[in-house]
């Protein structure tokens, strides 16, 4: 059997594709920071935080990580406008990002903070600092530190998992093969380019959250 | 006055009573040392008096201001009783020069400048003065414990709690804390230390406080406690430790 590549398609269709990764990457790069922003402040309150807050948060986290990303996507974009919540495609495809993050993040980052010897908080209240000052200054990093390898991955699952917003017409780099295949017909070779994208796309995503490691911890050890 | 009194103070670990009334008062630039058997009371001792364990009955009061559990209370105390711990505890991902910056930033709000000019000095005063950039990683036992010296004196405290301080360090690196300690207890600085070092708690302590089943078994000027010990136990206690 003879397959008969053609790209010929692909230089009329790139800016689809570019204008694609531009939209994985915003989702990734909001989901991101503010899942895992979201995420700490979760840990904090499951490891340290007043008792009456931790039932929310382990509700939360237990709804999150016990439900399909597509339904969560789901529900946001199409449920919360019956309470008046108009939001556009991206907007709902950003929040569900950030709130799947936040909840597998927290508990990713729950671990590291549980991790932290005893003495550290000892040493942080021998010193006269508040308990969110100890946590902030002299916890925070080294839990970070100790997990920063599974957060990482976490954070390229998520990446990985966008795709799934194509489902609500976000125009991220799946809808746009879905696009380009639709008109050109070549899905074999469409989603060739996809592919080999989203890989380049995780790569790079690994080695960014390397260098935000290499940054913030100018320690290799705990 | 005394500038810390400890009166009846009792301490339980459910059904241990670790601590079964204990009396002591010392005065500003005492030296004290707490010796005694593992178990006898000594370290939870030294952590009732910072608020790292709440006693159950009985009062501490340091410069007069009773020991209170109520959290902001126990900061104000912290800032005048520092602490070192066995384990250091340095802050593994700062300098040796921002672990003593770290809480006179956070706590009392000094300038970046100005924390890191009193960094140095502390740095100098314990002789770690070009170590101000390593990582606690980088430093030895010794070091690292130096450095946390210099980080409680950073605070600028009125006495300072030594929790078994050489006990984690090599024999060979014990000397170089020990001459630090030696040197704060000259220049007047309240300290009461638990420790293991029979000849510098005989040498440099104003008082030896024996403690065993969670009572002050014996208490006195060493030259008392260790040439008359008057209690077998502490007899038998330190026939151990001269034997080891």
């Amino acid at each position: 059997m003879q397959y008969q590549w053609n790209f010929d398609w692909l230089a009329n269709y790139m800016p689809v594709f570019v204008n694609g990764v531009a939209i994985t990457i915003e989702l990734i790069l909001v989901g991101a920071v503010l899942g895992v922003c979201l995420g700490i402040v979760c840990a904090w309150v499951r490891a340290l935080g007043p008792v009456w807050l931790k039932p929310f948060v382990a509700a939360y986290v237990e709804l999150i990580r016990n439900t399909p990303f597509l339904i969560q996507l789901f529900f946001i974009f199409f449920g919360l406008p019956s309470l008046g919540m108009k939001l556009t495609a991206l907007q709902a495809a950003n929040i569900a990002m950030v709130v799947n993050l936040g909840a597998y993040s927290c508990e990713i980052i729950r671990a590291g903070i549980q991790a932290t010897p005893r003495g550290q908080f000892e040493a942080g209240a021998s010193l006269a600092m508040t308990p969110l000052q100890t946590f902030r200054h002299v916890v925070l990093v080294p839990a970070l530190q100790r997990i920063w390898p599974a957060l990482a991955s976490q954070i390229v699952i998520v990446m990985l998992g966008s795709s799934v917003v194509s489902q609500i017409a976000v125009e991220d780099l799946t809808f746009a093969s879905n696009f380009v295949q639709s008109r050109n017909f070549r899905a074999f070779e469409t989603y060739l380019v996809a592919t080999l994208t989203y890989l380049a796309l995780a790569i790079a995503l690994r080695k960014v959250l390397d260098g935000v490691g290499w940054v913030i911890f100018p320690r290799r050890k705990v | 006055m005394s500038l810390i009194a400890i009166t009846d103070v009792r301490k339980s670990f459910g059904s241990n009573e670790v601590l079964k009334g204990i009396d002591i008062d010392i005065a500003r630039g005492e030296v004290i040392a707490i010796i005694g058997k593992s178990g006898s009371g000594k370290s939870t001792l030294l952590r009732c008096i910072n608020g790292l364990e709440t006693i159950d009955s009985g009062s501490i009061s340091v410069e007069g201001a009773q020991l209170l559990t109520e959290a902001r209370a126990l900061r104000e105390l912290r800032l005048k009783v520092g602490m070192i711990f066995q384990q250091f505890n340095l802050f593994p991902h700062l300098t040796a020069g921002r672990n003593v910056m770290l809480s006179q930033m956070v706590v009392k709000k000094t300038p970046k400048d100005e924390a890191a000019e009193i960094a140095r000095n502390m740095l100098q005063r314990v002789g770690l003065g070009e170590k101000f950039d390593a990582y606690p990683d980088q430093l030895s036992g010794g070091q690292q414990q130096r450095v946390a010296i210099a980080r409680a004196l950073a605070m600028q405290p009125i006495a300072l709690l030594c929790d078994e301080i050489t006990s984690a360090l090599d024999p060979e690196l014990v000397a170089e804390v020990l001459a630090v300690v030696k040197e704060l207890a000259a220049e007047g600085m309240t300290l009461v230390m638990v420790t293991h070092e029979m000849r510098f708690a005989r040498d440099v302590c104003s008082r030896v406080v024996f403690m065993h089943q969670g009572r002050v078994h014996e208490i006195g000027p060493p030259e008392d406690v260790f040439t008359n010990p008057r209690t077998p136990e502490l007899q038998q206690f330190l026939g151990m430790s001269q034997a080891a």
